[in-house]
């Protein structure tokens, strides 16, 4: 076309008048248009996010090391390292002899592989390209690395929910958002970290499918949710969420073909494909969890039946009676089925964890392990506030935002927004789901409310001059000039409130560092404190006493210590354990807390009956370490009682009081865990002006102080006491 | 110990040549070469020659002994007085060693002492393994060659320096944290020697007064932390009496079962080195646990036996010093340096007992110039010691890989220490596609003596350097092409389908409004042309060349006139365009609009000039155009803003 153009010009114009005129066009096009200048912006605008996505987790990194943080993320390092050395099917295949002793773990059968093949494709990929890393250091940088991914497709979800400017506020708050930086700083090697891209990604490809009814973008949903259960339970989120979400549409009187490609589209290959991970297969079907998901399904097929069945029929009385029949045979049928799959146990029951995530209460009473761990506990208020800060405020003003222009896609934030904010107000790990819905949502919120309040600041000199120009030209025009005189201060009073929406948000990324730099990058294997000069103390003492296990230990020696630890040793240590992270076997963990907190002669027998060789117990009463052994002892009690009824909480505890000084319960002060810890403390003073036996971490000078072990002996203890570790002794001779 | 096997056919082809090498200058090398360790000079071949006669009639005056066992490495010094008694002329004097000892030989010494007094120089002499037929219970020889041969008469004083590493045996074999570790050494009170021995003594020094035991060979006395042995005299060949002294020694037992050296050189500047240790505690092992609050309250009492921290002397100048283990970064190590050296004091995670073991990993990188140097002959040489930093450890397995960059070629070593195996073998590292050639050199019982510098020298071009960056640019440029290529191939499948053709409609007019930019953009420059024509009027009042503008301009409006038709119409008729559509028209519509305004004013400026009326009444004719031109333009440009921005 251009090229017609030209020969036409060339025709009529002098050569040299051209390439003047061309030079002038040339110059004019260095200009860039406003479309441009957008375009640049934000394409800008997008990668310094991205970056800084990336390098504000980076702070653990710089504090500390480029290490594996907390307790989880080795296991995962430990299985990636494993796959990265022996090759896929090996890792598919993989029974672990190291860890729950004598039962072992299969693997390949128990744990979403997403995250290690993930690192582990990373990793081959920058070997292929030459790049000598080690695979450690690709681990320590997978999380943040796919936080600025999910920093992009905040962009484009925020954008397919509202606009381009939605959709940049939306990656900027989610790139810094502590509730998603706390599991994703570099280091923090979990499923989560993953997990949330492969979310978001899901969400976005799927509101895509409904927006367009393309069946492209649906198998492209499809293909995010299988990396998503591929990565993470939490799957069991969208795969619920969803059907709800297509439930809420049919019955707001939204049913569309377009509806009705995505979500049959995604279920089925969604499930296909989900059901090739092995920790989920065949429970996609059968479980309670995943029923709704099909229940929606043949809803779904009820409805375009209906439909169809409409368009045929004209008669809207038949049409009435038809669908009175259709819809009771459906629900009919449909509980019918749901009656005979529970009834026969072909369709599982909710699981425990799935019931303690409806009701707040139910961990509590039935499943003290999942009660035990304190990211398990219902969120308080602080939390809330530190990890969101003011999106909690503009949380609301974007809902209000969404219901004021509601379409398929903001119905579907805004029931993501409301139910993953349950969930985070049941645990507070949920925090994390709920993140990038309140990052959206308030993306929206700010972006609407400073474009709203930019057009009122800018529309005073355009006014101006049209009044000029055009004097009485259009009807528009004068009803504006007329808003303008109702409030003489709006110009003003819109400035200020940028300016203030500005002070939030700086705020907000002041806030966000500090939360970064001083909560959310701490590797928890390391504690660090300030010394008595306010210079920098470390105190490494997991690391010395995986270490010790790993080099002078018999390498079948297997270690007994509380399930938190487990992972750790296996890890670090690379020991044989008892019991581990991954508490699938409630006896095997409940038998390790029986033994804690039974007489050292009864813990003998128990410990034989394992083939422990070592038992490690953590203990912070030397340096003021509070989340130690000790302090988790009662659970220990509990989940031992839970199953061997012997073990009884009220034995511990004097008038319904946890004490370790003179006034403790005698079985406390006799019981294993206790000798363990204070083994020997007696004799060490800790604090001046304080008795010997002084215990830091609790305030007290201890009950027992001439603790004497009879089947086991000192084997090792870090140079901070807070890990110990004990020599089992062999059976004494009988003649 | 590996030098008995020296010079035999075993050998590797490397260590052969270079003994080829040697044969050729050994004279030159015996004297240049101070300090040298045990050297491989004389052949097999001299040594069979000398076995029929190598008993001949020497005699040894005198010997002194000392046996220092003041650390787990045993150092032996001894001096001989040798006299050739026969008629033959004496060029060796072979000196022995029982057989259970030898094994534990890492280093073996020998030098002359030449002159008297201040000008008493010690030369190197060379020592190389011997063997014979005609020796009692399997004793180990070796032959010193001698700087000029013995004749009858004649007396020559030798040194000679042995070392001996896990000779110490703890006895008990375990202890608790509180023990301290006791030892026991064996050797013959008497000097083992195939001569006749007139005087002997020997002196065995403890490193504490603390000692258990000790054998007495009459005549025996103890001093302090000192046992002597002798005077013995007139002993003939070979005369053996065990000796074994049981004693305290809490000295360090620090032995590395394997290191592995990795010196990596980069010619940008840096020379990486990268040191694995596999630390044991070689003394006594630990029974009975350890107790955190005995060794905390009194460490050297209740941890006697044990080392915590060992120290490494880098070269000056090191930095980026790391110390850490497989688990990750060790928080206790302190770095001392100044411009003679470096100093980096390690601590492992734990206090080492006997039997406990650590792995660690320490690196460190080195200024290139100061330890990679340019030949005579234009090939390069690395120039660097050989064994580990740490004092006093020894090395049972000692394994030096020296990685080159990418593209050097020919690497040769050379080395002073005998019984070194090397091995060459490729690895890839950053952005490596052939792989560097890695020069491996490996050693069995090393101890801090054999710390000697050694070189590594090789080919390089300086074009080498320059292939990765190149590589990089490369890759990135392809990237930049295959997004340019991506985005101008058109990859739909479907040529029919309905989003397709929208998409080539929207092409299409977005095609158009491109032309009709530039078509308003050449009227646009027509109109200036024409104001710059009217400006030159009135200040020239040339007529002529306003009224040839004028024509011009006619002409190009005209032709630009019909282009602008065929573009409205391209857009009415397209879809895709609705909603530009009025925008579009009203800029076309206001723009002719412009153009007959601004015609008008031209003819009716030119028009008065030609009735030459006075400038006053060209204004006020002109005044009222102006107005609405000036409206006029201002709308046009807003216009044409808002059709860039669609």
């Amino acid at each position: 076309m251009t090229g017609k153009t030209d020969v036409a010009l060339n025709s009529v114009m002098a050569p040299l008048t051209l390439k003047m005129e061309s030079l002038q066009l040339s110059m004019k096009n260095f200009r860039l248009k406003t479309k441009q200048q957008e375009l640049l912006l934000r394409i800008g605008v997008l990668c310094l996010v991205y970056v800084l996505a990336f390098i504000t987790r980076l702070f653990s990194v710089l504090r500390y090391e480029s290490m594996i943080h907390e307790f989880d993320p080795y296991f995962n390092y430990r299985t990636t390292l494993y796959l990265t050395e022996k090759g896929f099917y090996d890792f598919w295949n993989w029974f672990d002899y190291e860890s729950w002793y004598p039962l072992g773990r299969i693997i390949g059968g128990t744990l979403y592989p997403g995250l290690m093949v993930t690192a582990a494709l990373i990793y081959w990929t920058l070997r292929l390209l030459s790049f000598a890393v080690h695979i450690r250091e690709v681990c320590v940088l997978t999380a943040p690395f796919f936080a600025s991914n999910t920093t992009i497709v905040a962009y484009f979800f925020g954008k397919e929910l509202w606009d381009s400017g939605a959709g940049l506020v939306a990656a900027a708050l989610i790139a810094i958002c502590p509730g998603y930086i706390s599991r994703s700083v570099a280091g923090s090697y979990d499923n989560e970290g993953v997990a949330i891209f492969a979310l978001l990604m899901t969400f976005y490809l799927f509101v895509k499918a409904v927006n367009t009814g393309s069946l492209a973008w649906s198998v492209a949903s499809a293909f995010g949710y299988f990396y998503m259960v591929s990565a993470w339970g939490g799957y069991i989120f969208i795969i619920n969420l969803i059907p709800i979400y297509v439930l809420v549409l049919l019955v707001t009187g939204r049913y569309s073909l377009r509806l009705y490609i995505a979500y049959n589209c995604m279920y089925i290959l969604g499930m296909l494909l989900a059901m090739q991970i092995r920790f989920v297969g065949f429970q996609h079907v059968q479980s309670g969890e995943h029923m709704a998901a099909m229940g929606v399904f043949f809803l779904m097929q009820v409805f375009y039946f209906v439909d169809w069945v409409k368009h045929q029929l004209d008669d809207p009385k038949l049409f009435q009676a038809f669908l009175k029949i259709t819809v009771t045979g459906a629900v009919g049928a449909g509980g019918l089925a749901l009656g005979l799959g529970m009834a026969s146990g072909y369709i599982s029951p909710w699981t425990g964890r799935f019931y303690s995530l409806l009701d707040p209460t139910y961990a509590k009473d039935h499943i003290p392990i999942i009660a035990s761990v304190s990211e398990h506990q219902p969120t308080a208020w602080s939390s809330f506030m530190f990890d969101f800060h003011i999106l909690l405020i503009f949380f609301p003003a974007g809902l209000y935002f969404c219901f004021r222009r509601l379409t398929d896609a903001t119905i579907f934030i805004v029931l993501y927004g409301l139910t993953s904010l349950y969930f985070a107000g049941v645990m507070v790990r949920l925090i994390l789901v709920a993140t990038p819905a309140v990052c959206l949502i308030s993306a929206i919120a700010v972006s609407a409310s400073v474009k709203n309040l930019a057009v009122l600041v800018r529309s005073k000199p355009k006014a101006a001059s049209s009044v000029v120009s055009k004097g009485s030209s259009s009807l528009k025009a004068s009803a504006k000039i007329s808003v303008d005189q109702s409030l003489p201060f709006q110009r003003r009073g819109a400035g200020i409130l940028i300016l203030g929406i500005l002070y939030l948000l700086t705020s907000y990324v002041t806030h966000c560092t500090w939360v970064t730099s001083e909560a959310y990058s701490s590797p928890s294997i390391v504690l660090a404190a300030r010394g008595a000069h306010g210079d920098r103390v470390i105190f490494d003492d997991y690391r010395e006493a995986y270490f010790w296990l790993r080099q002078n230990t018999p390498p079948d020696a297997k270690v007994m210590s509380w399930w938190d630890y487990g992972y750790q040793i296996t890890a670090m240590g690379n020991r044989t354990v008892i019991v581990d992270n991954n508490t699938w076997n409630n006896t095997h963990i409940a038998t390790v807390g029986r033994a804690m907190s039974s007489y050292e002669h009864e813990a003998y027998e128990i410990m034989q009956s394992l083939d422990v060789d070592y038992v490690l117990v953590v203990f912070g009463g030397v340096t003021g370490y509070s989340s130690d052994d000790i302090n988790k002892f009662l659970w220990m009690v509990r989940i031992g009682g839970g199953v061997f009824p012997v073990i009884k909480e009220s034995d511990y505890l004097v008038n319904g009081e946890y004490r370790v000084d003179k006034g403790a319960a005698p079985k406390m002060l006799n019981c294993l865990m206790y000798k363990l810890c204070y083994h020997r403390f007696g004799e060490l003073s800790t604090e001046y002006g304080r008795p010997p036996g002084w215990d830091r971490a609790r305030g007290v000078e201890i009950g027992n102080k001439n603790v004497k072990l009879e089947f086991l002996e000192e084997a090792f203890t870090t140079s901070n006491w807070i890990v110990r570790i004990y020599k089992v002794k062999p059976p004494v001779n009988r003649w | 110990m590996d030098l008995e096997r020296l010079g035999t056919a075993g050998d590797g082809a490397i260590r052969s040549r270079r003994g080829r090498e040697r044969e050729q200058e050994n004279g030159k090398y015996l004297i240049a070469l101070v300090g040298m360790s045990v050297l491989l000079l004389s052949t097999y071949q001299t040594c069979v020659a000398a076995a029929a006669d190598w008993r001949s009639e020497l005699v040894i005056l005198r010997v002194d002994r000392k046996i220092d066992l003041t650390s787990h490495i045993v150092r032996v010094v001894m001096s001989l007085k040798v006299e050739n008694t026969g008629s033959t002329r004496a060029s060796d004097v072979i000196v022995a060693f029982p057989p259970g000892q030898v094994d534990n030989l890492a280093y073996l010494r020998a030098s002359a002492a030449e002159g008297r007094g201040k000008n008493k120089v010690t030369v190197p002499l060379t020592a190389n393994p011997f063997q014979s037929e005609d020796v009692p219970s399997g004793a180990a020889l070796f032959s010193i060659a001698l700087l000029k041969p013995l004749n009858k008469g004649e007396t020559v004083t030798i040194e000679v320096l042995s070392v001996f590493t896990h000779s110490l045996m703890p006895l008990p074999e375990e202890i608790t944290q509180a023990q301290s570790q006791l030892v026991i050494y064996r050797d013959s009170a008497y000097v083992l020697s195939p001569y006749p021995v007139k005087l002997q003594s020997t002196t065995v020094k403890t490193p504490s007064p603390r000692i258990e035991s000790y054998t007495k060979v009459d005549p025996t006395k103890v001093v302090d932390a000192e046992i002597k042995y002798g005077p013995y005299e007139n002993l003939p060949a070979f005369s053996f009496s065990s000796f074994i002294v049981h004693f305290e020694n809490n000295q360090p037992f620090a032995v590395v079962k394997e290191l592995v050296r990795e010196i990596e050189i980069s010619h940008w500047g840096n020379v990486q080195i990268t040191e694995h240790y596999h630390l044991v505690h070689g003394g006594a092992r630990l029974k009975a646990g350890f107790s955190r609050i005995e060794y905390q309250a009194r460490p050297n009492i209740r941890g006697a036996s044990s080392f915590k921290s060992l120290v490494a002397r880098l070269p000056p100048r090191a930095h980026s010093v790391y110390y850490r283990d497989e688990i990750g970064n060790i928080s206790t190590s302190h770095l001392k340096s100044d411009t003679r050296k470096t100093e980096l004091e390690i601590e492992p995670r734990y206090p080492m007992f006997g039997g406990w073991q650590a792995t660690f990993t320490i690196g460190y990188g080195l200024p290139l110039q100061d330890f990679l140097f340019q030949a005579a002959d234009g090939r390069r040489y690395l120039n660097l010691t050989f064994a580990s930093p740490f004092n006093d450890v020894v090395i049972d397995k000692l394994i030096v890989k020296v990685a080159l960059p990418e593209g050097s070629k020919d690497p040769h070593v050379s080395i002073p220490i005998s019984s070194v195996d090397q091995q060459q073998e490729t690895k890839y590292s950053y952005l490596d596609t052939v792989g560097r050639t890695v020069v491996v050199l490996s050693k069995k019982n090393v101890i801090p003596e054999h710390n000697v510098f050694f070189q590594v020298y090789y080919n390089f071009s300086t074009f080498s350097m320059l292939a990765e960056p190149l590589m990089l640019v490369t890759g990135f440029f392809f990237f930049f092409l295959a997004c340019i290529l991506y985005s101008h191939f058109d990859f739909s499948i479907s040529k029919s389908s309905v989003s397709y053709l929208a998409k080539l409609q929207r092409e299409e007019v977005q095609d158009a409004i491109q032309r009709l930019q530039s078509v308003m953009n050449l009227r646009l420059a027509v109109s200036e042309k024409l104001e710059a024509s009217l400006r030159d009027l009135a200040r020239t009042g040339d007529v002529q060349a306003c009224k040839a503008a004028r024509k011009a301009a006619d002409a190009t409006l005209k032709d630009t006139a019909k282009e602008l038709k065929s573009i409205h119409e391209f857009l009415q008729s397209s879809t895709q365009a609705s909603h530009i559509l009025p925008k579009v028209e009203e800029l076309i519509h206001k723009e002719k609009e412009k153009q007959e305004k601004l015609l008008l004013k031209h003819s009716i400026v030119v028009d008065s000039v030609d009735k030459k009326l006075p400038s006053k009444e060209i204004d006020s004719r002109i005044a009222s155009h102006e107005q609405k031109l000036v409206l006029l333009k201002q709308e046009v440009d807003e216009l044409l803003q808002a059709v860039d921005d669609i």
